[in-house]
């Protein structure tokens, strides 16, 4: 069987004169965990329906599993399993029934589908919510029931579309968790996120994305050690002194990045360049040390935050 | 490959794609048949309920002083309740069986965008058509059956008559909820759709198909809204059928190609707009 479970040629999709994918490259291999980082119309979630095989692409070459998806859709996502950004569950129907409904979609057999739900429910930490209404769960149970949805047929890829998008901190390190087990399992996941850490904790390698195309291309540490310093300084001066103190931080550190509310300067030592700060005379309201992440990397690609 | 990873992975054998291509509307109709088991109540409610209060009203209200002041000479050489009969059970079917594609389309595409969740496995935009008729189909002659238990008890049609009206109001069902299936694939918003629907078409279908007189009584102009609504092509054939009201052969034929159209039509139509709708 193959290794490469996608691979992308060029692929390019325009919705009449708007260009969602410009025509990127990149390949999966079996076991990998990978991401699609970048802010919201980046074109993540429109590659992800093309890989997904519903949406068809305007141009390129896709391959998922060795097969056309616009020749093989069904074929193809018979052995996927989907997770979209907005969890599309039966609101009416109970826990174990949206599992069964979505098994039964697959052909799977009633007996197999109800053996499967429990491994399933257990998986999702939502045994005690088997049959509790689907609507009355948090937000965090929704998504884990939509992730273990998306695993009754035992997909050969999981896709998630933002997976941990607006639930708390809690529940997002649950549902990390979950995923680092599917990945231990080998499952092979594609992921998109707009989120630095949750692609910095999840991912073997990762593409950045903006405008439509790929600006990176990596593993998490090796982006950061191509297009960042080992540290970041976060100073503050206050908004109406940002930009006069940047003035004279011109010549510290290896870089300088102005934002609005505070200046990052890159470099290996952090805490040397705030002495240096220091000794210029000027006094930052407050500063941080830190290890530089995808965030930077982002900043350095685009000139922009990933996170507006 | 380890052995935790067969667990995640051995899909190649888990779906069988020819079961999973060739049934794929049944699991669609399964599933809506497991929704619907949710509104049982509502569904029973409605079914028995319409009909009851409708026959202690008009029926028998305005049936008995139809049949009085005919002289002896009732309503198409029967009595009213007999002449109401078929023209109540197509409304009935076509209300049955579009409730189970209009309202399934909307939360498909736009409330809860289940109709995506479905496309995200094998399953394909015509099979998910397919499913939603099959399932709006059991849920008409469902909805005809319990309306022909209602007429039986308030002695508007007999046991020998049942065949022939079941089929006269069901093949109506089907085809107009084929119809509003296509309607409603096209529509992007939930704005006054459905009041729009109620009050401009299935008002006016119900008033002006011959349901409460011979269409025949009406002037041209209006005869002709009667000419293209499901409902007088129903109600014409089910008297034709139940109790021998005459009917031109050719007028028949009419009345099949009328419902096979509409149905051949609309499934069509509402496949490609499906497929691609789903395909955006």
């Amino acid at each position: 069987m193959t290794q490469d479970m996608i691979v992308a040629k060029n692929l390019t999709k325009k919705y009449e004169d708007f260009i969602a994918v410009d025509g990127i490259n990149f390949t999966v291999k079996r076991g990998e965990a990978f991401g699609l980082l970048g802010p919201n119309g980046a074109g993540k979630s429109t590659t992800m329906r093309m890989i997904a095989s519903t949406s068809q692409r305007t141009d390129g070459e896709l391959q998922i599993l060795g097969k056309d998806p616009n020749t093989s859709g069904p074929e193809i996502r018979a052995h996927l399993g989907v997770v979209p950004q907005q969890d599309n569950l039966d609101f009416e129907l109970k826990v174990w029934e949206n599992l069964y409904i979505y098994g039964r979609y697959f052909g799977l057999a009633r007996k197999f589908v109800k053996t499967k739900i429990e491994e399933l429910l257990a998986f999702a930490q939502l045994e005690d919510k088997r049959n509790v209404k689907t609507d009355a769960l948090s937000g965090g149970m929704k998504r884990r029931l939509t992730i273990a949805r998306a695993l009754v047929n035992e997909p050969e890829i999981l896709m998630l579309d933002e997976p941990t998008t607006g639930l708390d901190p809690q529940a997002r390190h649950v549902l990390w968790d979950r995923l680092f087990r599917l990945k231990e399992q080998g499952v092979t996941l594609v992921i998109t996120t707009h989120y630095m850490d949750e692609a910095e904790q999840l991912c073997d390698r990762l593409i950045v994305m903006d405008k439509g195309k790929i600006m990176a291309e990596g593993a998490p540490a090796q982006l950061i050690k191509d297009y960042s310093s080992r540290e970041v300084l976060e100073v503050r001066f206050g908004s109406s002194r940002n930009a006069e103190a940047a003035e004279k931080l011109a010549a510290v550190g290896d870089r300088i990045e102005v934002l609005p509310d505070r200046i990052l300067i890159y470099s290996e030592d952090g805490d040397a360049v705030l002495k240096q700060i220091h000794e210029l005379g000027l006094e930052p309201v407050t500063s941080l040390v830190r290890r530089s992440s995808l965030e930077d990397v982002f900043l350095r690609l685009t000139g922009r935050t990933l996170v507006d | 490959m380890s052995e935790t990873s067969v667990t995640w992975q051995g899909a190649t054998k888990l779906v069988n794609m020819r079961k999973a291509l060739t049934f794929g509307a049944w699991f669609v109709a399964e599933y809506r048949l497991r929704n619907m088991s949710k509104w049982l109540g509502a569904i029973f409610a409605f079914g028995l309920g319409n009909p009851i209060l409708f026959l202690l009203s008009v029926g028998i209200g305005i049936g008995s002083l139809v049949d009085k002041g005919s002289g002896g000479h009732p309503m198409d050489g029967v009595g009213y309740l007999v002449f109401l009969a078929p023209a109540l059970l197509a409304t009935a079917a076509i209300q049955g069986a579009m409730d189970e594609t209009t309202f399934p389309t909307m939360q498909g595409f736009v409330w809860d965008k289940s109709f995506f969740s479905m496309n995200s496995t094998q399953l394909t935009g015509g099979a998910i058509v397919r499913g939603i008729m099959i399932a709006a189909a059991i849920r008409c002659v469902f909805t005809v059956f319990m309306y022909e238990i209602v007429l039986l008890a308030f002695g508007a049609v007999t046991w020998a008559s049942i065949p022939a009206l079941s089929w006269s109001s069901t093949i109506a069902g089907i085809s107009f909820a084929a119809a509003m299936l296509a309607a409603t694939s096209f529509v992007k918003q939930d704005d006054g759709f459905f009041a729009i629907v109620g009050r401009f078409i299935i008002a006016p279908m119900f008033m002006f198909s011959g349901t409460y007189y011979p269409l025949e009584i009406l002037p041209t102009p209006l005869q002709a809204i009667g000419w293209i609504s499901p409902v007088w092509h129903s109600t014409n054939l089910g008297r034709h059928l139940s109790y021998g009201h005459p009917v031109a052969d050719w007028l028949v034929v009419v009345h099949y190609a009328y419902f096979l159209v509409l149905f051949v039509v609309a499934m069509y139509v509402a496949t490609r707009q499906f497929e691609k709708r789903l395909a955006a």
